[in-house]
């Protein structure tokens, strides 16, 4: 019942949200249904409820181990957006609180499937809930990111639909009986014929590779993340990704019953290193900050991937890694946020000095830079030391020094363009242009207290967190 | 069971394919989806199974949706933008149909390579899902017209239909959550005519998208 309320709560919001008639109050909808979201979640996660095996959806190991930090990362982006949809009170907010609201319960919903079908339906609904949050600024430019994202997102979700027929073609073939829960197809395991369970796993790769934003599909990401507000950016980064990553995991546990595990894994893998070395490559190249973090978001989904495919150990350390990057990429998304705002721009070529006029978010800024880049002691070195580890372990060197390679260049590029903004002598054209921005607790305080999140993970990670992803890797790998 | 008043059909989505990728006119190019649109509706209820209200619904909408509703909201769309031509496409007409012929007959020969169930075999519904789709990818990739664009991605989305059409008896809720996907299209068909009100940019030649280019 609880489970069913996360999905149902920010759905029923959505519906109030568009209803409700005062553009003043309307977005405090989104920190309490932020609130109410995120209790809940907690509360499923300390006292899990008991999973029926051939429910539909079910708060499951998986969704238990993810799906918390997608609440906790809303709530706090959704403080923030009270502060942020005050300064931009001019444009019209009635369809982005809404939308954002839908976006939490469909994610919820997708998080909490249990069913082939089900899981790309919810999918789809997400990415389409998604339309308007990108749209939101109305400019020319927003509107071409949305053209992208629709374009582009709307062909990974259409092959990922043609991938679930492939599988349910797989079952039927196997002498299945129709029932696609994910159970069932396991429990189907050497039944499901082998050749559509190929074609299956690589269009659903493709699929829900696109929504996470691996390359080389990942091109409708720097614009998407460059336009959005950083509000969106966050959630998009933290919370959508992560819903297709769970899909691809399983996904993944089918086509290993079915005795392909081995070419999964193989796949997994190349494509995890192929994102992270093209984003690295990107990174190095890249003027713009906003779509730095674009880059750098597809860098970490490479790194997701790249656990993924290395067995239990290395599932556990992307099921963290979800957990340190979401977190991490928000407090840069958010401050990133204020810089832009502050700046008027987001490039390289007109943006310096961000620490005289903005000292506070460029403080944090840079700060948050170097825990995504993987400094001890925040989160993020943890989780990609834990899938270093285990690519050790399983015998992949080779994989392993690529890995720190691609880290190494990420961090070159990264550095390269955060120091390029915050240091240096202020434009001119950045103190008079228009309102000044003042760095007010709204708009700091969100993204610090994500970063405190993230340092809190890297120095005192709760058992019942790494068991939590553990239980996860159980249900994922049901046969030792 | 096999049908041979349906692999006739299929045969006809697929000449329709080779069509869209030969014209020049988006007035062609529109007519020939939904004419796809409109034959994809009528296929379930030639199937030979016993008619139950979930495959006539699934019939009705296709047709209304595919062949009715979406190709009249294109031609608004194609009137508000005032363009009925593309004009240089990244990939050329005959080369694409080329590639759209090579691409069928690749499909044919790769479905005796896969197993089918043996009501399926002599079907021409696994190559035909297929050609299509690959044809919806090469009009995607191929035009620079928005329009153009939303076609393609139509037919690709008919492609799919195609393949789920095995699969309606066994699993009818992942074929019908395609009907998600006309949504998407919907959106598609909004954001051209919203931005031709706004105004944004001229030509929707999509090409000029480049401000965000690297």
């Amino acid at each position: 019942m609880k489970s069913l309320l996360l999905i149902l709560v920010p759905l029923v919001a959505a519906a109030l949200a568009a209803l409700w008639p005062w553009s003043r109050t309307r977005p405090w909808l989104l920190p309490a249904v932020g609130l109410i979201h995120t209790l809940l979640s907690f509360w499923l996660f300390c006292d899990p409820p008991a999973v029926a095996p051939g429910a539909w959806f079910a708060f499951d190991p998986l969704a238990r181990a993810v799906l918390p930090v997608v609440s906790l990362l809303f709530l706090v982006c959704a403080w923030y957006g009270v502060s942020y949809l005050r300064i931009r009170s001019e444009r019209p907010n009635r369809v982005f609180i809404a939308a954002l609201l839908a976006v939490l319960g469909l994610l919820s919903a997708g998080h909490q499937a249990r069913h082939l079908g089900l899981l790309w339906i919810f999918t789809e609904a997400v990415t389409l809930a998604a339309v308007p949050l990108l749209h939101f600024n109305g400019t020319p430019r927003a509107f071409e990111a949305t053209w992208k994202y629709l374009l582009v997102g709307g062909t990974g979700i259409a092959l990922s639909l043609l991938g679930s027929l492939c599988l349910g073609y797989a079952s039927l073939h196997g002498g299945g009986d129709g029932n696609l829960t994910f159970v069932a197809l396991i429990a189907q395991g050497a039944g499901l014929s082998r050749p559509w369970v190929l074609i299956a796993w690589v269009l659903l790769l493709v699929g829900y590779g696109t929504k996470m934003g691996l390359a080389p599909m990942h091109t409708w990401k720097p614009e998407a993340y460059g336009e959005a507000a950083g509000i969106v950016g966050a959630i998009l980064a933290g919370g959508v990704t992560s819903v297709a990553f769970t899909a691809i995991l399983r996904v993944r546990a089918v086509v290993a019953a079915a005795g392909e595990g081995a070419t999964a894994d193989h796949t997994l893998l190349a494509i995890g290193l192929f994102s992270m070395l093209v984003a690295a490559l990107f990174l190095l190249g890249t003027r713009d900050f906003k779509r730095m973090l674009a880059y750098s978001s597809v860098e970490h989904m490479g790194i997701l991937t790249l656990g993924a495919s290395l067995g239990r150990a290395g599932v556990a350390a992307a099921l963290f890694h979800v957990w340190t990057n979401g977190l991490t990429k928000g407090t840069l998304f958010l401050s990133a946020g204020n810089i832009r705002r502050a700046a008027g721009s987001a490039s390289m070529d007109d943006v310096r000095g961000m620490n005289v006029i903005t000292p506070r978010s460029a403080a944090i800024f840079v700060t948050g830079m170097f825990a995504v880049t993987a400094c001890p002691p925040f989160g993020p070195f943890f989780s990609e030391l834990k899938v270093l580890r285990a690519a050790l372990e399983t015998g992949h060197a080779a994989a392993a020094v690529m890995f720190l390679g691609c880290l190494l260049l990420a961090f070159f590029g990264l550095t390269r363009v955060v120091f390029g903004i915050v240091d240096g002598r202020p434009r001119p054209a950045a103190k008079v242009g228009g309102r000044r921005f003042s760095e007010t607790a709204g708009v700091l305080l969100p993204p610090l207290v994500l970063l405190g999140l993230s340092l809190w993970l890297g120095l005192f990670l709760p058992r019942v967190l790494s068991d939590a992803w553990l239980a996860a890797v159980a249900q994922l790998y049901p046969t030792p | 069971m096999i049908n041979s008043n349906l692999n006739l059909l299929i045969g006809l989505a697929m000449g329709l394919n080779l069509l869209a990728l030969g014209t020049s006119r988006l007035p062609a190019l529109i007519r020939a989806m939904s004419a796809q649109g409109v034959i994809l509706g009528v296929m379930p209820i030639l199937m030979g199974h016993e008619l139950d209200w979930q495959v006539v619904l699934v019939a009705l909408a296709t047709v209304a949706g595919k062949g009715l509703l979406i190709p009249s909201l294109l031609r608004r769309a194609m009137r508000t933008a005032q363009i009925d031509r593309e004009l240089d496409p990244q990939i050329g007409f005959v080369a694409s149909m080329l590639l759209g012929a090579g691409g069928t007959i690749a499909a044919l020969a790769l479905t005796h390579q896969l197993p089918l169930l043996p009501e399926h075999s002599g079907s021409l519904l696994v190559p035909g899902a297929l050609a299509t789709v690959l044809t919806g990818f090469i009009l995607l990739i191929g035009r620079t017209k928005a329009i153009s664009q939303v076609c393609g991605y139509l037919i690709l989305e008919n492609g799919i239909y195609l393949f789920g059409l095995l699969l309606i008896k066994a699993m009818p809720l992942l074929v019908e959550a395609g009907v998600l996907l006309d949504l998407t299209v919907g959106v598609f068909i909004i954001g051209i005519i919203v931005d031709r009100i706004q105004r944004a940019f001229d030509s929707l030649d999509t090409r000029k998208l480049t401000t965000l280019h690297e």
